[in-house]
């Protein structure tokens, strides 16, 4: 498979995470920690506070893979996580954004 | 009335009104004001062991003797790293502890300050939760909050850090935080149990399959009435041992790499597996596409990631289950089950498990079973890993919730002796035997001087073969007899180790009547090393090899 034919198929199989957490140091790395663990890539991460600031949300871009429902069980059972949501690649999150990653 | 506290105070206060009695560690810098406190308390007993990870196994003995949450302290930098891994263990193995470490004062986090490690990071994976805190006050939330989550859904570690600062200041306290309980998880769908009540009604070779969870969740006497009253042959993993007494008639003892062959042939042959607090772990199911072939499946799990993990479940439910199997008993009907039983009786029959010289005491299964007749059920007994705790987990007549500590899901050696010596000050009225090996001891063999100090009531029988018997059996059968790092050249005299380190040695090769001088040292209380060398060339048998089908064992 060459290299352009494998972005394509990637860009055809992604999803967008959306998760709401408490916002305090450390929660970033719990959420991501459990994907690296696997070696599962996340492709995009996007974080900001929510509100006034007590809750954050995570943007996660991520390859489709047979994994993706247990991924989404470990993220729900950290203490941190609040709320979980799948969404289709084609959400309008990280596709807004890429102005801003322009080789 | 209002008081005015440091934190370190306020967090040995706050672990007496969890209830605490007994903590065990060692001290060290960042946690002296902890320890300042701790030595004022009037409560809680410090039991100090000599080496944090086996302060780690203390306590998960504690725990997995009791179901109780349990606590153990560690300085930070070398005193937490020690730490890792009997929190690793009790990850892998469900068991609720909370671990607290000492960490440098705040503004040195980051510096690369002296005994300065990153233990909040370093335990992200390895616990169910972890906290550093940030401020005295926030200990009144984190403390009982760390114990909440150990011990709610499913049971786990909780380490918290605290900086030596915020050990150190005072506050004022005018009110304090009710502790931290086990929450109730959600019932269970009454559908789901439905579905699943039909499914067993309906099935004509349903099997039982009980892990750790049923202990965990004090399910035990309900599985086997539930078994009883369907009449359904029941699989226990490793860590279920002892929820349904392994010579029930309806046993079928351990499954998987190292269970009875008449045991994995039923599983082949199952047309319905009812999975209770089991994770469908690689060592119980061999090859997982071979696992239960024809069965369709039943699970039933605190934790949802569980299900459909390993295998798709026909019905998943997400629940206590205790809770669940208290609804589900009175919709499983009746039933005998004659043609199925028949069948599991002719499995036994054609298939026995043997044990080969069990009628030499000085043998290996010998040595276990002269300790079990000796012993009764109120005893406990611990392992430590390699063939010794596979041999146990086979002969040993388990018949007890909670009567079996083993290290299951890591496999650390080093477990026994301090998951003992934790057994035995939980629950002091109880003897407690350890199954080690000449290499697992040497792991954490200085907690045999806690051991002396504590008074421990611990029989550790040495099964001394002078070799890594697990890696030495693998090099045998899968590395073609090449035999390499698995065989001691050099060999302590553990009597006279055991005496030097303060406790009561036996050793049976030399005893005049080594049969008197077990029950000698068995009914004995107190600490005592019982050596016994046994045959290097012995194998765990049966045995799954490595990534093959339960049905290809070999062996016996
Ligand atoms: C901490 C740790 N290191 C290595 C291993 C790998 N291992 C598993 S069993 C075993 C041999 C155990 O030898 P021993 O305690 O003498 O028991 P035996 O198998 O001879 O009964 C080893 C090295 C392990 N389980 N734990």
């Amino acid at each position: 498979m060459n290299a352009i034919n494998r972005n394509e198929q990637q860009a055809l199989a992604r999803a967008v995470l959306e998760i709401d957490v408490n916002n305090h140091a450390g929660v970033m790395s719990h959420v991501v920690g459990l994907f690296s663990r696997r070696a599962y890539n996340v492709e995009g991460i996007l974080c900001l506070p929510v509100g006034d600031g007590q809750r954050s949300r995570i943007w996660l871009l991520v390859n489709e893979d047979t994994r993706l429902p247990q991924m989404i069980k470990q993220v729900e059972k950290l203490e941190d996580v609040i709320a979980i949501r799948r969404h289709h690649a084609d959400h309008a999150v990280f596709s807004e954004l890429k102005a801003f990653f322009q080789p | 009335m209002t008081e005015t506290l440091n934190g370190a105070q306020i967090t040995v206060r706050l672990l007496e009104r969890q209830g605490i009695r007994i903590v065990t560690g060692y001290p060290g810098g960042a946690i002296l004001p902890i320890y300042d406190a701790l030595g004022q308390s009037t409560v809680i007993r410090h039991v100090l062991a000599r080496h944090e990870q086996g302060a780690g196994f203390i306590a998960q003995g504690m725990a997995r003797a009791s179901g109780e949450v349990a606590v153990c302290m560690a300085s930070s930098g070398p005193g937490a790293t020690n730490l890792l891994t009997a929190i690793a263990d009790a990850k892998l193995d469900s068991i609720p502890l909370v671990a607290i470490t000492g960490q440098v004062p705040k503004a040195m986090i980051g510096t690369d300050a002296f005994q300065e490690v990153d233990t909040y990071g370093l335990s992200i994976p390895i616990t169910k939760h972890n906290f550093l805190v940030s401020s005295t006050e926030e200990l009144l939330e984190v403390i009982p909050r760390a114990f909440e989550i150990a011990a709610s859904g499913r049971p786990g570690p909780v380490l918290i850090d605290i900086p030596k600062d915020v050990q150190a200041r005072s506050i004022e306290i005018t009110q304090w935080p009710e502790p931290g309980q086990c929450r109730p998880a959600a019932p269970a769908p009454a559908d789901a149990l439905q579905q699943a009540a039909t499914m067993i009604n309906t099935a004509a070779r349903p099997l039982l399959y009980l892990g750790g969870g049923v202990v965990h969740s004090g399910a035990s006497a309900l599985a086997v009435e539930l078994a009883e009253k369907a009449n359904l042959p029941t699989v226990m993993t490793l860590m279920a041992l002892g929820a349904m007494p392994v010579d029930h008639p309806l046993s079928l003892g351990m499954l998987g790499m190292h269970g009875a062959r008449y045991c994995n042939l039923a599983l082949d042959e199952c047309d319905l597996l009812i999975a209770v607090g089991a994770r469908f772990d690689d060592r119980a199911t061999g090859k997982v596409a071979a696992f239960c072939p024809n069965a369709q499946i039943i699970h039933i799990d605190i934790d949802p990631a569980e299900l459909d993990k390993i295998k798709t479940a026909h019905i998943g439910i997400t629940a206590d289950v205790s809770e669940a199997l208290s609804r589900l008993l009175p919709m499983v009907s009746a039933n005998s089950r004659e043609i199925w039983v028949d069948r599991i009786r002719s499995l036994k029959a054609e298939f026995p498990q043997v044990f080969p010289d069990a009628d030499r005491p000085l043998s290996h299964f010998g040595l276990i079973r002269e300790i079990a007749e000796h012993l009764d059920d109120d005893a406990s007994v611990a392992t430590d890993v390699g063939q010794h705790q596979m041999w146990v987990a086979q002969a040993y007549p388990l018949r007890r919730p909670r009567q079996w500590l083993t290290s299951g899901g890591l496999g650390t050696m080093g477990f026994g002796v301090p998951a003992a010596i934790g057994a035995a000050l939980a629950e002091p009225q109880r003897t407690v035997v350890c199954f080690t090996g000449d290499g697992s001891i040497l792991m954490n063999i200085q907690e045999l001087v806690t051991a002396g100090e504590e008074g421990a009531n611990v029989k550790i029988v040495l099964m001394n073969n002078a070799t890594l018997g697990l890696v030495h059996q693998q090099q045998t059968l899968f590395y073609g007899e090449r035999l390499f790092a698995s065989q001691f050249k050099a060999m302590p005299d553990f009597v006279r180790a055991a005496q030097a380190l303060g406790i009561a040695a036996v050793d049976l090769d030399t005893a005049a009547d080594p049969v008197a001088s077990l029950h000698a040292a068995l009914d004995q209380p107190g600490p005592c090393l019982i050596h016994a060398s046994i045959d290097a060339e012995q194998k765990v048998y049966p045995m799954v090899p490595p990534g093959a089908a339960n049905r290809d064992m070999i062996g016996a």
